[in-house]
């Protein structure tokens, strides 16, 4: 039995939720290969042959892969299919858009976000925003899965000896093209793999104000969140929402700040180890799944925080 | 151009779900049912370029129960112009009708309407899976513009900007194409009184799923639903002082 791992890269680097879904194909069980694909993604290869446990890579490097268009990688992922009796992928926008073009393509019904392997067939996954877990069994001959990342750990990036072998992509479908790219730039860490994250709600009312919770999470060394309020509101950009429907997080440490505390926020951080909630409504619902609730106005208490660390 | 909104009943996003105790599935006799917020979306943003006169007609599709009727009317109301129910009693939340199943639905209704677009939501709010409109569009060989939070049409191409990790990406994809929407894309409007009523008298078919041939058999046995691991809130600290004495001495996080 072998597994096939849908890598997430930017043709140099591995992105690390890449490192937990091998570990889900580890509890799985068999050879773990890893698919590069990309353009001049030579490196992205070599870091990859270099993961723990990972017995080949397979590098698809063609000019119409530099973008992750599902168009363009689904078709791989088909034809590699045969080999493996599983092919995941992160659970992140890019295993989500490419993976299910694959499944249809194949004529199988992934299984989304699974949380746990309880046996080669049988997952567990969240539905209804993470409020109820399914316990799924698959009956397709291959199945595809994407994997939520906070719920495996990740492999080491060094120990690993795998093989590099090439894959010829067919060329351009033409169906979708890459336009362009607007990153968000951060020197901060990367929200979903961060160790500590801050973050802040409607109540810190304003972009501006938004900068206490910067200062604090760079003390800290920590990623900056928001609930979806404060996304709405317009204080930071859609890609810190932790939620739902935005990122989902399980730092060891998660301090939520000005947050009330609804189902969909609470659905995207708590796995947390610790929460701790700032806010100075004391019925705020955050307060019920809060390791460390300080009832304050976070105008004085977050300043003090950052001031005392 | 003709657009065609793909859109599911299910549970209201206000709704405190509860489990069975039998761990069959959800508890959701008589609770209050709406469209799925995502798809929502998907219709407001079809009424919006029908408003800019770039399409002629707004069909939507749902597949479930007699009573997904409902939600039909409400997209009508919205302004879509005419409704199609794949009427079906096989449970659309959990265990039954599967993203792959509505995909090849879909597909059946496509081959038969030949839209130009296809607008609809990223996910359920019910089964989370997020994978309907990327199969759809894998079936018909369709270009797919996904979490899309921002739509430009132009001749033959369709710019869509995209919610990513990293924040955004702009593609640009031919039509016809397939998008889902994410939660940035507009705000969906509230559908007045003189349009609820019209609503009522406009097209709306029913369809029994094996006019296309299809049946509705899961690929995925849901062996049991439970409840998530419930988190019980700790205490209050006093200050900051002690806030940080328990991060430092009892956490030990920091």
């Amino acid at each position: 039995m072998s597994i096939l791992i849908l890598a997430e890269h930017d043709n140099s680097e591995i992105k690390s939720a890449t490192l937990n879904t091998i570990t889900a194909a580890i509890k799985i069980g068999g050879d773990v290969h890893v698919l590069i694909a990309g353009a001049n993604c030579s490196s992205a290869a070599q870091a990859a042959a270099k993961i723990n446990g990972v017995a080949k890579v397979i590098k698809a490097d063609s000019p119409n892969l530099e973008h992750p268009l599902a168009e363009e990688i689904a078709p791989i992922l088909v034809a590699l299919a045969p080999a493996y009796s599983h092919i995941l992928a992160p659970a992140t926008t890019y295993g989500k858009n490419i993976l299910p073009r694959a499944a249809a393509l194949l004529d199988v019904q992934q299984i989304s976000d699974i949380l746990s392997v309880e046996s080669a067939d049988t997952f567990t996954r969240p539905v209804y925003a993470g409020n109820a877990i399914a316990t799924v069994k698959s009956s397709d001959t291959i199945k595809l899965i994407t994997v939520r990342s906070t719920t495996f750990d990740p492999v080491s990036t060094e120990g690993g000896n795998a093989s590099i072998e090439d894959y010829n992509a067919s060329s351009a479908s033409g169906l979708s093209t890459f336009i362009k790219h607007e990153l968000s730039k951060s020197e901060r860490p990367e929200l979903t793999s961060a160790k500590i994250v801050v973050s802040g709600g409607r109540g810190v009312g304003s972009s501006e104000n938004f900068a206490i919770i910067n200062k604090l999470a760079d003390k800290l060394g920590a990623a900056v969140g928001a609930s979806r309020a404060a996304v709405d509101a317009g204080y930071v950009p859609n890609d810190y929402q932790v939620g739902q429907t935005g990122k989902i997080v399980a730092p060891d440490l998660y301090i939520a700040v000005g947050i009330s505390g609804a189902i969909q926020h609470l659905a995207g951080m708590k796995d947390s180890k610790i929460i701790v909630a700032i806010n100075k409504d004391e019925d705020a619902p955050i307060f019920s799944v809060a390791d460390y609730g300080l009832v304050a106005d976070l105008f004085d208490a977050v300043p003090e925080l950052e001031g005392k660390l | 151009m003709k657009i065609l909104v793909p859109i599911k009943r299910v549970v209201d996003y206000n709704v405190k779900i509860r489990v069975k105790s039998d761990g069959s599935g959800i508890d959701n006799a008589n609770v209050k049912m709406s469209v799925n917020p995502f798809d929502e979306i998907a219709v407001e943003e079809a009424v919006r370029i029908k408003e800019s006169g770039k399409a002629t007609e707004i069909i939507v599709v749902t597949i479930g129960p007699e009573k997904a009727q409902e939600q039909l009317r409400t997209a009508m109301a919205m302004g879509a112009d005419r409704g199609i129910l794949i009427k079906t009693d096989t449970p659309i939340d959990l265990g039954g009708v599967e993203p792959l199943a509505v995909a090849k639905t879909l597909k059946a209704i496509i081959d038969k309407e030949s839209p130009d677009l296809v607008i609809m939501g990223k996910q359920s709010i019910d089964d989370d899976s997020n994978q309907t409109g990327q199969m759809l569009a894998a079936l018909l060989g369709w270009a797919q513009g996904t979490f899309a939070s921002k739509v430009e049409l132009t001749d033959g191409v369709i710019n869509v900007t995209r919610e990513i990790d990293g924040g955004l990406e702009t593609i640009s994809i031919k039509t016809p194409a397939i998008i889902t929407t994410d939660l940035r894309l507009n705000e969906p409007r509230y559908a007045k009184l003189p349009d609820i009523m019209k609503a009522k008298k406009k097209q709306l078919d029913v369809i029994d799923p094996s006019e296309f041939g299809m049946t509705y058999t899961p690929r995925l046995e849901i062996l049991k639903v439970s409840e998530p691991p419930v988190r019980k809130g700790g205490i209050k600290v006093a200050n900051v002082d002690e806030l940080i004495e328990k991060l430092k001495n009892e956490a030990k996080v920091i």
